[in-house]
């Protein structure tokens, strides 16, 4: 789409995009470019030596069982919060969609978690579970189930899942929300009139009119579970114990600041890189399609 | 609501409410600590009442810090932080993609489409993926321990650019033809027309870059070594990561609600700007 009535100006164009572009360039393309420049070169411990490498930083990657296994780690981990978070906030959108007495106040009670960071919301879920002071895992204890984040490395990993998935709900929901409200109520009340009860007009009417919804917000939440939750897993976890928590984007940062190995990291970085590429464009080509609708 | 269904309707509410508490309970669990004093965090079961030490919890997490060989910094000296890189991320952003996304839509000039996708590739990347060399970057340009290093790397936005295209193109043609009959130069024509129309966005936009700013976490933990230039989020996540045999839960959780507090109200007071700045940039 263009402007049919425009500007004549020479000079006045390049200094407004100019911030933008700099800032842009200065700390987005010169960084990747570096980004990609340290995956195919391997640096002395020193800094003194740069030697190009061709893809040996990945093939090194692919043939490390680390990478792998956190690869699954982090698929596991963001089918987990991505469906978790769907689901929960779907159930609590269609309720607040129902519902007439008291919707603002409801939606109002259950949007502000959006407003708290990853890394608190991980600093307040550690509290509640904490071994030894946690309400949580003390009534766990009660019920016979020793409850130990700090050491088992399942337990760790779902409380990492829970408080991603608490800190993305007002997120889902807002989105679910505006879905269910935008579905035309004529199309509900014929289908009533028809016979149709509650669950039926569901699963038939506003289901399928809620996919586009619940389509983008999948693309949402699984960038959110792969790169968003590292304020949780820094807070709460460290990627441990052993290798119970450590997520690709934790990886990328643990390896890179605290092993040191920037090839290591960067070629990390670049395959991340794709994954962020190929879920934009899926994105774009599914909103361009709503749009045509 | 189709039909009358008392049943259907009582069970709605009672999974809200449910949902509702559900939620809130890790933030209630967390102001409660925060009420107590040390001894009783640490004795077994911890209360789920609110306790008598309100005030000198945060009167000493504001004004003394944790303390005890970990962090000196006095609270509100990271909120502080907080509030100049939240306001300056929110404005700096908005600021920077206003004028270039009228440029983009009032001028045909050369390159127009190259700095549009250059802008538009910035969505492919999220700072996370490019920490290590972006640290690099932001290092060799000396730009460690300082505000604008806080700030400007993360202030280049391809969704605030896009939110104002969109809006820009939906302005009438008339309104532009109308201000060069006039004889309008194109700055007047921004300032005087297009800026005030385009208020409603731009407080939506502000509500959003201003919990995204104040949240950031990643970006201060690498650039800030000095304690003084320490955000709370990230002041609160070392603190919670610090091995410590006795931890002062009290005044971590009290730490950990003013962390979350600005940005909360600033979700609740401006309720209507934040759903609409939500769904306008993620379109």
């Amino acid at each position: 789409m263009e402007k049919r009535v425009t500007f004549n100006e020479r000079w006045l164009p390049y200094l407004l995009v100019a911030p933008q572009i700099i800032v842009t360039l200065i700390f987005f393309f010169w960084p990747s470019g570096e980004m990609v420049w340290q995956s195919v070169v391997l640096e002395d411990a020193f800094g003194g030596n740069t030697r190009f490498v061709w893809f040996d930083n990945f093939v090194q990657l692919f043939e490390d069982g680390a990478y792998f296994a956190s690869v699954r780690l982090t698929l596991v981990f963001s089918a987990l919060v991505a469906s978790l978070g769907l689901a929960v906030s779907l159930l609590l959108a269609v309720m607040a969609d129902r519902v007439i007495r008291g919707a603002g106040i409801y939606k109002t009670f259950l949007v502000w978690p959006y407003a708290v960071a990853p890394a608190v919301a991980g600093v307040l879920w550690g509290f509640l579970f904490n071994p030894s002071v946690g309400v949580v895992a003390g009534l766990l204890r009660g019920l016979g189930v020793d409850f130990n984040y700090v050491s088992n490395g399942n337990q760790a990993f779902l409380l990492v899942v829970f408080a991603a998935v608490w800190a993305q709900v007002s997120y889902n929901f807002l989105f679910f929300l505006a879905g269910l409200q935008s579905i035309p109520r004529s199309l509900i009340e014929a289908a009533a009139i028809d016979g149709a009860g509650p669950g039926r007009r569901f699963w038939d009417i506003v289901f399928p009119l809620l996919s586009p919804t619940g389509f983008f917000l999948l693309v949402i939440n699984i960038i959110y579970a792969f790169f968003g939750t590292f304020g949780i897993v820094s807070s709460l976890t460290q990627g441990g114990p052993g290798q119970a928590t450590n997520i690709l984007v934790w990886k990328v940062y643990n390896d890179g600041f605290r092993g040191q190995d920037l090839g290591g990291s960067a070629a990390q970085s670049v395959i991340l890189m794709f994954v962020v590429i190929v879920a934009t464009v899926v994105q774009f080509r599914f909103i361009e399609r709503r749009v045509h609708y | 609501m189709v039909e009358n269904r008392p049943f259907v309707t009582f069970i709605s509410h009672l999974v809200l409410i449910l949902g509702v508490l559900v939620i809130a309970f890790p933030v209630w669990m967390t102001f409660v600590a925060s009420t107590h004093d040390q001894a009783t965090m640490l004795r077994s079961p911890v209360p789920l009442l609110p306790g008598p030490h309100l005030i000198d919890n945060y009167r000493q997490i504001l004004f003394e810090g944790y303390g005890r060989g970990f962090s000196d910094n006095p609270t509100w000296l990271t909120l502080v932080n907080s509030l100049i890189m939240a306001v300056g991320v929110a404005v700096g952003k908005i600021a920077i993609s206003i004028i270039s996304a009228f440029a983009m839509v009032y001028f045909r000039f050369p390159l127009r489409m190259a700095f549009f996708w250059a802008i538009f590739v910035t969505l492919m990347l999220p700072v996370e993926v490019r920490i290590v060399p972006t640290y690099g970057v932001v290092a060799s340009l000396g730009m460690l321990d300082s505000y604008s290093g806080l700030i400007i790397p993360v202030i280049a936005s391809a969704t605030a650019t896009f939110l104002f295209r969109q809006f820009f193109l939906s302005v009438p043609d008339e309104l532009t033809e109308a201000a060069r009959v006039d004889g309008a130069s194109p700055m007047r024509f921004f300032w005087d027309i297009l800026l005030p129309m385009s208020r409603t966005s731009i407080a939506a936009l502000f509500v959003i870059q201003f919990i995204y700013g104040w949240n950031q976490y990643l970006w201060p933990l690498l650039v800030t070594t000095k304690e003084s230039f320490y955000t709370i989020v990230m002041a609160l996540s070392r603190q919670a990561t610090a091995v410590d045999a006795t931890p002062s839960w009290n005044l971590l959780m009290a730490m950990a609600m003013l962390a979350m507090v600005p940005p909360v109200l600033v979700v609740i007071v401006m309720q209507r700007q934040f759903v609409r700045g939500l769904v306008e940039t993620e379109k």
